[in-house]
């Protein structure tokens, strides 16, 4: 299996060159931001406000994680159901975000948007939280620390893995694997 | 009654149980659970399924070695105790030793804390993972067993009830399961374990799931025609072509729990509730 290595911030040559499907694995920073920060960050830039941070070919990770552990940089950190942040996710890519990491389907308006933004969606697997956190090598909270697990954090990752499941060309993994490997049967139809 | 048969239990010792599995569960998968994800692994022909299904049983060994959770979600923490009617508790309250329990383990064991106070308009989190959420069983003897499990948010959101007809009969009610696992797709982090009510009423349904999706993985429904059930829906989920964490392949259900009970005779309840590939729960008998 072909592992694309690839570095944030993105850019649009970077994004227009991954498929659904390829694996890979990302290095640089990744900003956690789930769905209490979603609703701050999308409130901030309706009222016209600054973001704590800047997001410009940035890659926002679905994700809430535990507590460090002493000697820990991160406690267990693997991915959380990403249609929860899809009324929030077009608006982010509109002010320059080109990738999310999550697990889950997205709904038709964010797929549009990351074809219109030049945005990519990425899976990691979800439960591997232990073998994810790995890959995190340091952690400072951006913003909400008072929100707990779903303070906004910043993640120095080195060869994060993960699968682009929508790029940029509207393919979706999920749709392809399921035509794949389906049994049609009269329960299944 | 002859006080020589009551049992003295000091609430401070449910108080330890409750710390030491929260401390101990999210860390040790079931050994069920792992032992489906082998089969798993040798069966899948997906090689990105096979991979995925790699990676996880590798999460689920660093998390067992180092004593790290394997899923950053510690989920709801749902104590089901079984409390023996011979047993008389002293030392305080029963409940608030249970959260005490679950405070101190959350927060030694470094495990996250999920839990909102009001579910629609604040939604602060309380910082401790308490309330629990907490159902007593009046059996009888004089034991009392304590059983943990940590529920995730991801999959409990994909889980879902209905009120069938009785003529819906069983291709009803598989119809519903099979539908409500499509639905899921990638969302509930598959392999997933299914649970699945049959009977009671729109509230006991939904308990039926619960305790059919924490039964352990590799167990089957003693009833022969419940059993048959699980199998026959097992199979047909593996039809849908989901495969690990959606990527498509055989594997989207480890198992397929049923619960039963009795109802009445206009109804037939049936509740699904979906738990992860890691479902973790363990119990203790004081």
């Amino acid at each position: 299996m072909a592992i694309i290595k690839i570095s944030t911030p993105l850019t649009e040559e970077v994004t227009a060159s991954l498929k659904a499907g390829d694996n890979v694995r990302i290095s640089g920073i990744l900003y956690t931001a789930r769905d209490a920060a979603h609703k701050r960050l999308v409130s901030l830039i309706s009222e016209g406000k600054q973001l704590p941070m800047d997001i410009q070919g940035q890659i926002v990770y679905y994700v809430g994680p535990a507590p460090a552990k002493p000697g820990q940089a991160i406690g267990s950190a693997g991915p959380t159901t990403s249609y929860r942040m899809d009324s929030y996710a077009p608006i982010l890519m509109e002010h320059g975000l080109k990738g999310m990491i999550g697990k889950g389907s997205r709904s038709k308006s964010v797929r549009d948007a990351m074809v219109k933004y030049k945005a990519v969606y990425f899976a990691a697997i979800g439960g591997a939280g232990a073998l994810l956190a790995r890959c995190v090598k340091a952690s400072e909270i951006v913003a909400y620390e008072e929100l707990g697990p779903e303070a906004i954090r910043r993640l120095t990752v080195e060869d994060f893995p993960a699968v682009v499941v929508n790029d940029t060309y509207g393919n979706d993994l999920y749709e392809q694997g399921v035509r794949e490997y389906r049994i049609e049967t009269c329960n299944s139809g | 009654m002859d006080k020589s048969c009551v049992r003295t239990v000091d609430v401070s010792k449910i108080t330890e149980a409750v710390r030491q599995l929260a401390m101990n569960t999210t860390s040790n998968v079931p050994k069920g659970a792992i032992h489906g994800l082998e089969q798993a692994y040798l069966k899948e022909e997906s090689p990105v399924g096979k991979e995925v299904i790699r990676q996880i049983l590798e999460n689920h060994r660093i998390a067992r070695e180092e004593s790290v959770p394997a899923c950053q979600d510690t989920g709801v923490a749902m104590l089901f105790i079984e409390v023996g009617q011979d047993v008389r508790f002293v030392g305080g309250d029963l409940y608030e030793a249970i959260n005490e329990g679950v405070r101190q383990g959350y927060i030694e064991g470094y495990l996250r804390k999920s839990i909102v106070t009001d579910p629609l308009f604040e939604r602060v989190n309380t910082g401790d993972n308490t309330p629990a959420v907490i159902y007593v069983d009046i059996v009888p003897g004089a034991n009392v067993k304590v059983m943990f499990a940590a529920k995730g948010g991801g999959a409990e959101n994909m889980s879902g009830l209905i009120m069938l007809p009785p003529a819906a009969g069983v291709e009803g009610v598989k119809q519903f399961v099979i539908d409500q696992v499509r639905k899921a797709g990638p969302n509930p982090c598959p392999p997933i374990v299914v649970g699945v009510g049959i009977g009671g009423t729109f509230d006991r349904v939904a308990l039926l799931a619960k305790r059919a999706v924490l039964r352990d993985v590799g167990t089957t429904n003693p009833h022969p025609k419940y059993a048959r059930l699980e199998e026959e829906l097992l199979e047909e989920i593996n039809k849908l072509g989901i495969g690990p964490q959606g990527f498509g392949g055989r594997t989207t259900g480890l198992a397929v729990n049923i619960e039963f009970a009795p109802c009445h005779i206009a109804s037939l309840p049936v509740a699904c509730n979906l738990n992860c590939h890691a479902g973790p729960h363990d119990s203790i008998v004081l």
